[in-house]
């Protein structure tokens, strides 16, 4: 490992403007589909919060499942949009990308 | 309650704080120029930079403050779990990729990229350095609050211990000690919250049938500030006495008197059914004497895992408008404070391109997901194991520690300061970057060399670290979940508008980024500091005589900023969007 004192000059897959209109455009399906799961969580809170005693499931109530289910959704999407963007290179070398 | 410091738990925290430091001086010998010192020199791997996102990330308030709040109130805390890690979603699929792409050092080098205001950047440096002292305070009160159990010293002498340290760090190495601290910090709290939690699920559920356990606490304290615990003087001599750990379970579920290992699952539906031992507190005043006492109230477990138990949230199962709004108002801050921190994100630079900068924040919400996971269990297990400061609520976690043994006790506490050494020496980057490069430079366009840069940073960063220290001390008895709630409120009504508009809105123009900074800076500062929570915790008046209506200024102050921006931008369309500079940058040569 080399000293810090200037910037790394490669980068790993390319940064044209398609390329970041393209990973913007994900990003924000993602994050509206996000916002809607995590609209519905605290309005359910704020406004009826007696709704969350219910049992939801696997024995855990409404509070506890969906707590659970945001945490879980936040990391999938996570994992989604890393894939979506995914480098050309490694694109093409995964199984079902183009020969 | 007084603490009994242990020789063992010394040894392994000093080691802790040894290796920390020698790494600074280790990567210090290697980071001579700016672009090393403040940005490290964008050569972090990825997956560092990303576990180091949640050694910078999951601060104090994180471990100490939101584990406390389970432990005292349940479900409630939970809540500023789920905001905290939902603010990474914005950041992965919003902030991450155009941040790195458009900045170098600073999180004002984005927002200027296209215009090259002196505006801007004296703004955003103004809000970096608000926002990272707000969030440095209760990192500095967490800092003094572990410091006391560990070493047995007060709580001014831990601030001063966290304070010095992460100074020197800060000072040798810049960014890329702090990314190390940061690395070795988030791997081990997340592993060790890990530990903690299968110990917890292997002890499963006992109950406490001694009667002292059902017995109340009394604090009394007499004009000359004398403080008597259960009518005797407070010490742990013959003749005084100390406050009891607390909490325990009063019921299981079959009738038994323990469950034996439990699963994850299996935690959480027993405890849903069994009832718990909490402590309400009450506080009287008699002939100059204050009288606080700590009763035991037993409660469902499902009311403890539903929103509502904690004094903060329990407006939520009432009617009244106002609570519900306050809450809107946090979650609303929560979601949007995390990619508008400076500390934050200036870790994207430490990386070399956008996709490094992209799977860091996958591998940082990955790691903070699981953390936020395991917060429940600690809180809950601390909640149940008598391990209960009821005097302070912010050493849930570490006492938890304890009632496992003095290596895990000592091995927890350690990782917390170093929690606190990691998010603070972030902070403490952010701002000095905020000196040197937005206000320096950018503002007063003062000409500096590469090697002055870093002096001048290193000077701002033990400024910073000394306001940290007052401020740290003057703000003691302050729930440190409470105070990050408030830089998170600043932080998302006077950075994410601009941030947000810029990326999305091609009219935007530099007085609008501007005036939306400044304005909602102030407006968010103002309505905190009008708020009731200020009025009950801060000036000690009555919190019904504040002038707003409720405490949390985010559902207010972060709608403000936009409009501000949108308004301001429409009227200086001439000159401030980036196309008008553009023209009248090129028209000298065109004449």
């Amino acid at each position: 490992m080399g000293g810090f004192d200037h910037n790394p000059a490669q980068h790993d897959e390319p940064e044209d403007a398609a390329t970041s209109a393209r990973n913007a455009r994900y990003g924000m399906v993602l994050f509206l589909i996000y916002l809607t799961v995590y609209v519905g969580f605290v309005a359910l809170n704020a406004f009826n919060s007696a709704v969350m005693l219910w049992p939801a499931v696997l024995g855990l109530n409404l509070a506890v499942a969906y707590g659970f289910a945001l945490i879980l959704a936040a990391l999938v999407l996570a994992g989604v949009y890393g894939w979506l963007c995914r480098s050309p290179k490694t694109q093409s070398h995964s199984p079902r990308g183009p020969a | 309650m007084i603490h009994q410091p242990s020789p063992f738990a010394l040894v392994v925290f000093l080691a802790f704080v040894a290796l920390t430091l020698g790494l600074s001086f280790y990567f210090g010998a290697r980071a001579k120029s700016a672009q090393g010192y403040f940005a490290a020199g964008g050569q972090i791997h990825w997956f560092v930079n990303g576990v180091a996102f949640a050694g910078d990330y999951l601060s104090a308030a994180s471990f100490l403050g939101i584990c406390g709040m389970i432990a005292f109130f349940g479900y409630d805390g939970f809540l500023y779990s789920i905001g905290f890690l939902a603010g990474w979603v914005v950041a992965l699929f919003v902030v991450a990729e155009p941040l790195k792409r458009l900045g170098k050092f600073t999180f004002a080098d984005a927002l200027d990229s296209r215009f090259q205001s002196r505006g801007i950047k004296l703004s955003a440096a103004v809000s970096t350095l608000a926002v990272s002292l707000f969030y440095l305070i209760p990192q500095m009160v967490g800092a003094g609050a572990l410091i006391k159990p560990l070493l047995g010293f007060p709580h001014w002498a831990g601030v001063v211990m966290v304070g010095s340290v992460v100074v020197l760090i800060v000072v040798t190495a810049g960014m890329v000690s702090t990314t190390y601290v940061q690395f070795i910090k988030g791997s081990l709290l997340v592993f060790f919250s890990g530990v903690l939690t299968v110990l917890i699920l292997n002890r499963g559920l006992v109950i406490d049938a001694r009667p002292e356990s059902m017995t109340p606490q009394t604090m009394t304290v007499g004009p000359g500030g004398r403080e008597q615990v259960n009518g005797l003087p407070h010490g742990l001599q013959p003749g005084e006495a100390d406050y009891r750990p607390v909490g325990h379970v009063s019921r299981l579920p079959d009738g038994g008197s323990r469950t034996g290992p439990l699963g994850p699952l299996d935690f959480l539906t027993t405890l849903q059914h069994s009832d718990v031992v909490q402590w309400d507190k009450k506080v009287e005043q008699h002939s100059g004497r204050t009288t606080t006492t700590y009763s035991p109230k037993v409660t469902p477990g499902s009311d403890i895992l539903r929103p509502g138990n904690s004094p903060l949230f329990k407006g939520l199962r009432g009617s009244a408008m106002t609570p519900k709004l306050n809450f809107l108002s946090l979650m609303l801050a929560l979601f949007c404070g995390t990619a508008s921190l400076p500390h934050i994100l200036i870790r994207y630079y430490t990386v070399k391109d956008q996709a490094a900068a992209r799977k860091s924040t996958v591998v940082g919400i990955a790691a903070i997901g699981c953390f936020y996971v395991l917060t429940l269990y600690i809180g809950l297990g601390a909640m149940t194991s008598g391990a209960i400061d009821v005097t302070n609520s912010n050493m849930a976690a570490p006492l938890l520690a304890r009632s496992f043994g003095d290596l895990l006790f000592a091995v927890i506490s350690a990782i917390a300061f170093t929690t606190v050494l990691g998010t603070v020496s972030g902070l403490i980057v952010a701002a000095s970057g905020a000196v040197v490069y937005d206000l320096l430079i950018g503002f007063l366009r003062v000409e500096l060399p590469d090697h002055a840069k870093v002096r001048v940073g290193k000077v701002a960063a033990t400024v910073v670290g000394l306001v940290a220290i007052v401020l740290g001390i003057l703000f003691e008895k302050m729930n440190v979940t409470f105070l990050v709630g408030w830089a998170f409120s600043v932080a998302a009504s006077a950075n994410l508008p601009s941030l947000a508009m810029l990326l999305f809105w091609k009219n935007t123009t530099k007085q609008g980024i501007t005036a939306a900074i400044v304005v909602g800076m102030v407006s968010s500062l103002a309505w905190i500091l009008a708020s009731g929570d200020t009025y009950k915790d801060v000036y000690g008046l009555p919190p019904e005589t504040a002038v707003v209506p409720f405490s949390q200024p985010g559902l207010v102050t972060i709608p403000l900023g936009f409009a501000v921006l949108v308004g301001v931008s429409l009227m200086t369309q001439r000159t401030g969007t980036a196309a008008a500079i553009a023209r009248a940058a090129a028209e000298p040569r065109q004449a």
